[in-house]
């Protein structure tokens, strides 16, 4: 076999070296010697015959066509970027070693043939000539001894789509359009006439004004964050309060009959009004777990500064609000319509709106003594619907015996004396025949929930005033009620018909408008501070006294006592001053004069709604309300009747 | 600007609070109360963490977003407040 496959090659490589040999094509002219030799000349030119000898182009200076003079004459037949190396060259000799190297492998395969061409040199030559010259890949080790590689072992180590670039989310997509919509939006609006360019100004003022504030210091871009986080850090502090102000239902209120309890929840103070009295309570009928608190003294002989501070449930250790005023505030009301107005009235007369939307610690608006203040504290405010001009209007009452209309015209508080309490047949005999009116102290007032005009008047004397807004001289009704100072008067949510008063006398009262005498009384042992209905009955009210008690009232289950008397308050010393229903969530809060605000739970028997019968729906809304409340007068009202008849 | 300072302020001296760290959109802490090593690390994570879970709650709803996140552990609390370029970090121990 291998003599075979010698003999083999041999014969190829002979007609190899045969091929050498010239080969005259069969159409080959036959010259002569003499033609041969025949010489003819040829002149070479530098010139390209194929270049084009007319070129023109247009001359913008002259505005003609210019021809141009000179062509370029090269012309390239062929070009070829060779591999060839030169020989001394560094790289010419690595691979002239390589291939010495090469050529020994391949002598030895090639057999005796190959040796007879004597010369290393030569044979790297005719290597060279024989086949092109080895690929690259050749200096690389072999993979295996086939040199074989698998085409999928090739695959990247990081293909490209693995790359998170790559990976568009829902949400991106979504982002990428509104932003689109929004550039098509700015474009639309700068198409639009230049009427609103004085505007656009404005308002790019504000933005740099703004942008100019944010890039001062970035801390303030976490305001947001800051809050969420300090009402987080609160939440997990007071987790258990939280979950007691939830779900907590007082389990013993079973086993004892009617009595229910309050259960202390939050208690809410601040460094800077420890020496205040709590003077006005209020929640904000928009957001329901924010209360306004206003601040100030009681005492005569200790006035000084005043706050208002307004606290939310979702953080106790810290106000949301904080303002200050040089006078104490004794009253203050939430505007229902616009829940960032609060109406604020002094103990120096003055009255005031605080907005929520400004940061400033100023009021935004304020009354002084040219527009009209009153001459004593004020001691209570309350909004009003808006007047026929949808001005902004609240009343005012004082111990100087005015009731003030205050309207929001232009960014001015302007008044108008709506009624004078002036008490008849008390003129006093001034010095030379001199009549000099004495007034009545107002303390208190309620406006009627559904009859716009009509409203009460308390007074420091103890008499309650039925007025109309109409009338500004005469009163529709006077009530003897009190011995002392009436500190709250106020209208039942539901029957229109009643009211409820408190003085210091130590006597809540609860009565009929159209009937002078009161259809309850309760003494309370001790001056009473303040009144409230409950939103959610017509039949439970609460009332707060001086000695540091609270008493829930439910005329459907006891009328004659309290289903509830607590002392609310840490110390015994503190008189409790205030106390408000919340609008939705079944707590009161309570105000004391040394500042602090306590939130308490009402327990299920202070909110006991009617049984419900087997078979039978249980009715709810007003009308049982009224009804309910209607049915504890009547058993008052008749043996009055009828001994009347 | 010192309303926030001053809440950042009541947050940290607050019962419980180990500590505080604001951080960019980038994932560097810009403000911290917590040792460096630690503030690096909790910065890094939770960024990353914060990322994710925005991006899991955004896929599910486009117009939705993530406004807080609480993780409850056995030692601590981690509450992040995002932002909209900022990250509030605090680590709270409620049991104390």
């Amino acid at each position: 076999e291998n003599s075979n496959l010698s003999t083999e090659v041999g014969e190829g490589l002979d007609e190899w070296g045969a091929a050498k040999t010239l080969i005259k094509p069969p159409d080959q002219l036959e010259l002569t010697e003499a033609e041969l030799k025949e010489e003819f000349t040829r002149i070479l030119t530098a010139n390209n015959p194929h270049a084009p000898q007319n070129i023109v182009r247009y001359s913008f200076k002259e505005r003609t066509y210019k021809p141009i003079s000179y062509v370029d004459q090269m012309a390239i037949h062929f070009s070829m970027d060779g591999n060839m190396i030169l020989k001394d060259s560094d790289e010419g000799r690595r691979q002239n070693a390589r291939l010495s190297i090469e050529e020994v492998i391949s002598e030895e395969a090639a057999g005796e043939e190959e040796a007879e061409e004597a010369g290393a040199a030569e044979a790297a030559e005719a290597v060279e000539a024989e086949e092109p010259p080895p690929p690259r890949p050749r200096e690389r080790k072999l993979a295996n001894q086939f040199n074989f590689i698998e085409r999928a072992s090739k695959t990247l180590n990081n293909p490209l789509s693995c790359k998170p670039c790559l990976i568009v989310l829902q949400w991106e997509i979504y982002d990428a359009y509104v932003e689109e919509l929004e550039k098509m939006e700015k474009s639309k609006e700068k198409e639009k006439p230049r009427a609103h360019i004085a505007k656009k100004e404005e308002k790019r003022k504000d933005r740099k004004s703004t942008s100019l504030e944010s890039q001062s210091d970035d801390i303030t871009k976490v305001s947001k964050a800051a809050k969420i986080m300090e009402r987080m850090v609160n939440q997990n502090t007071f987790d258990d309060i939280a979950q007691d102000f939830k779900y907590f239902e007082d389990a013993s209120d079973e086993y004892r009959d009617q009595q229910g309890t309050l259960l202390p929840l939050w208690k809410f103070q601040y460094d800077k009004t420890k020496r205040l009295a709590v003077t006005a309570i209020s929640w904000n009928p928009k957001y329901k777990d924010l209360f306004a608190v206003g601040y100030g003294s009681y005492d005569f002989m200790k006035q000084s500064w005043g706050m208002l501070l307004l606290y939310t449930m979702k953080n106790p250790s810290f106000p949301e609000y904080v303002f200050s005023s040089e006078s104490g505030i004794m009253c203050l009301d939430i505007h229902s319509d616009h829940p960032h107005l609060v109406a604020v009235g002094f103990y120096d007369g003055n009255v005031a709106i605080y907005s929520l939307k400004k940061p400033s610690s100023q009021p935004s608006y304020k009354s002084s003594a040219k527009s009209g203040k009153h001459t004593e504290p004020v001691w209570q405010v309350k909004w009003q619907k808006d007047d026929m001009d949808n001005n902004l209007n609240f009343f005012s009452v004082s111990s100087d015996g005015r009731i003030v209309s205050w309207t929001l015209v232009k960014n001015e508080l302007v008044h108008t004396d709506v009624i004078k309490l002036s008490v008849e047949g008390a003129t006093m005999q001034g010095p030379e025949g001199l009549q000099l009116q004495t007034l009545g102290c107002g303390t208190s007032f309620d406006f009627h929930k559904k009859i716009d005009y009509l409203f009460l008047v308390g007074t420091e004397e103890g008499k309650i005033y039925k007025c109309s807004k109409c009338y500004s001289s005469q009163f529709l009704d006077v009530f003897e009620a009190h011995h002392m100072a009436v500190d709250a008067v106020s209208w039942n949510p539901y029957h229109m018909k009643v009211f409820i008063s408190c003085s210091s006398d130590w006597t809540v009262k609860i009565w009929d408008h159209t009937i002078k005498t009161p259809m309850f009384i309760y003494d309370l042992n001790s001056a009473v501070g303040d009144v409230a209905w409950s939103p959610y009955s017509s039949t439970v009210f609460a009332a707060v006294t001086n000695d540091g008690k609270a008493h829930v009232f439910d005329l459907s289950v006891n009328k004659y006592e309290a289903i509830c008397i607590q002392v609310v308050v840490a110390k015994k010393k503190n008189k409790i001053t205030h106390v408000r229903f919340n609008p939705v969530y079944p707590v009161v809060i309570i105000g004391d004069d040394r500042g602090h605000v306590t939130c308490l739970k009402l327990s299920p028997n202070l909110r006991r709604m009617p049984k419900e019968k087997k078979g039978q729906e249980v009715k709810k809304g007003p009308e049982v309300e009224i009804a309910k409340l209607d049915k504890l007068l009547n058993l008052v009202r008749e043996p009055a009747s009828q001994a009347a008849r | 600007m010192a309303e926030v300072e001053e809440t950042l302020k009541r947050i940290h001296a607050h019962k419980g609070v180990v500590g505080t760290i604001v951080v960019n959109a980038e994932g560097i802490p810009i403000r911290t109360t917590l040792d460096n090593s630690t503030t690096v690390q909790y910065a890094g994570l939770l960024h990353q963490l914060t990322m994710k879970a925005r991006s899991t709650v955004r896929d599910i709803d486009p117009q939705n977003d993530l406004t807080f996140l609480r993780i409850r552990s056995k030692k601590h609390e981690i509450m992040v407040a995002p932002d909209k370029e900022y990250l509030l970090i605090v680590i709270q121990n409620p049991c104390e």
